[in-house]
């Protein structure tokens, strides 16, 4: 299976509120909150680093989670965040300059 | 419960201003027979303390970003401040008259990601809108306006103020705004001025038509549920809050004061001296709306419609006290449900037997 690269769309907006990110996409108005595990893995989501290394070294090591466990969920919160445009999947890295994942 | 209600209750429960109303300017290229400000620059917040007044939102945990004036394009640093405000990642809403948006200006506002743009429509009859506005063409720019952002993909949505001046106007502006594709809102609120000048008062529409408003299908949807009874008030309603202005929302002008809503003119601070948290946090204005629930509400607590009046605490300051009623709003409840508030009861009780007391001055 190829390495998959993932980006923050610069078409949504984020802040955290009180441990949660709360997203919303400015294409379709979806709103979202992310989990600490799903912020994580948002966070990290800079395009270039491959998200099997997000899995591995911003879930598994911070939140104590089996690899094979975070690498299912990480994968299944892409899938859907992506349908909805929010974060951007690709086979190769992504030249991407979405400014920070949050502010607060 | 909604996650963005679920947002909402931890914002209040954090006590975070989670959606901030900010003019960057008065100025505007239309000068509306209703509109509540003053279109003189008594000097606006440059770009770098504007920018600044951002971070600081951010900072605070502010994600809705509401930008308006006056117009915000008679700013020329418009894009800069607004490019900002999404670096910042707010999730932004722009109201604007659309006059000055051409496709460049509707394209950046799309790849911004700006959220939605709200245009003001008083009448698909340019004789109407643009009597109201003052401004000739005003009608057929703010449309194509409309036509260039929606072409663009971006969210639309016509705000229809109603008032004396177009009351029999609010169904073709809902048909233009089917037509367009957009979403449709009315509005039947006239305020005082911001300085407290109540002059154009009289820009409300009468209560007859005001009812015929609420029982029409075609704006409030079911007519029966809409203009139900108000059920009695319990525990929860006597100690719920009045709105959010102050508790989640806050408003800031383009000079730097804080208010807790633009319809709430409490003078609360101001970004030029003090930081945004330390006025949200300690202002003793802010905290003082922040204390009172519905039971604290002299008269609207006796009132049935507590629970669902929509009594702006900003409208009742401006009548004179934040805890005292809001005439327009009870005209509202009552033309809703048929039933008199409090206020008036107490009112038309006062009229019938008239003041204990008469004073009267000596002739000299």
């Amino acid at each position: 299976m190829s390495e998959k690269y993932i980006a923050r769309s610069s078409q949504i907006a984020a802040r955290m509120l009180g441990g949660e990110m709360m997203v919303m996409s400015a294409v379709d108005s979806t709103f979202f909150t992310l989990n600490e595990v799903a912020t994580a893995i948002w966070q990290a989501a800079d395009g270039r680093t491959p998200l099997t290394e997000i899995v591995a070294r911003n879930v598994c090591d911070e939140f104590d989670v089996d690899l094979e466990t975070a690498r299912r969920d990480a994968q299944q919160f892409v899938d859907e965040l992506s349908q909805h445009g929010i974060l951007m999947v690709s086979d190769h890295p992504l030249d991407v300059s979405s400014g920070p994942a949050e502010a607060a | 419960m909604s996650l963005m209600q679920e947002m909402n209750e931890r914002a209040l429960e954090l006590g975070i201003p989670l959606g901030v109303h900010l003019d960057v300017t008065y100025r505007c290229n239309e000068r509306c027979v209703h509109c509540y400000l003053d279109h003189d620059d008594h000097g606006e917040m440059t770009t770098a303390e504007i920018k600044d007044v951002l971070e600081q939102l951010a900072e605070a945990g502010t994600f809705f970003l509401t930008l308006s004036g006056g117009e915000v394009l008679m700013r020329r640093d418009f894009f800069e401040i607004l490019e900002y405000a999404r670096e910042l990642k707010f999730n932004v809403r722009i109201k604007t008259n659309g006059v000055m948006i051409r496709k460049s200006e509707a394209r950046r506002m799309r790849d911004l990601g700006v959220e939605q743009v709200q245009i003001s429509i008083y009448s698909r009859r340019p004789e109407i809108h643009d009597a109201i506005t003052k401004l000739p063409g005003s009608l057929k720019r703010s449309i194509e306006a409309i036509g260039l952002l929606k072409s663009q993909g971006l969210k639309v949505t016509i705000a229809n103020v109603l008032m004396t001046v177009n009351m029999g106007e609010h169904a073709g502006v809902q048909a233009l705004a089917q037509e367009l594709g957009v979403i449709y809102t009315l509005d039947p609120t006239i305020t005082p001025k911001i300085d407290g000048d109540t002059s154009i008062l009289n820009l409300r529409i009468p209560g007859s038509e005001l009812n015929a408003v609420f029982h029409n299908k075609n704006l409030v949807g079911n007519v029966e549920e809409f203009c139900a009874p108000p059920p009695s008030p319990d525990e929860d309603v006597m100690e719920g809050y009045p709105c959010s202005a102050g508790h989640t929302a806050g408003y800031i002008t383009p000079y730097g004061d804080v208010f807790p809503c633009v319809q709430f003119p409490l003078p609360s601070g101001n970004v030029r001296r003090q930081k945004f948290i330390d006025i949200w946090r300690n202002s003793p204005e802010l905290n003082e709306v922040r204390s009172i629930r519905a039971k604290d509400l002299p008269v609207c607590s006796t009132c049935s419609h507590v629970g669902t009046c929509s009594r702006c605490p900003g409208l009742a300051y401006m009548e004179g006290n934040m805890r005292g009623p809001s005439s327009a709003d009870c005209e509202k409840s009552f033309q809703r449900t048929g039933i008199p508030s409090a206020n008036m009861l107490r009112k038309a009780h006062a009229s019938v037997h008239g003041p204990l007391i008469q004073i009267q001055p000596l002739a000299v």
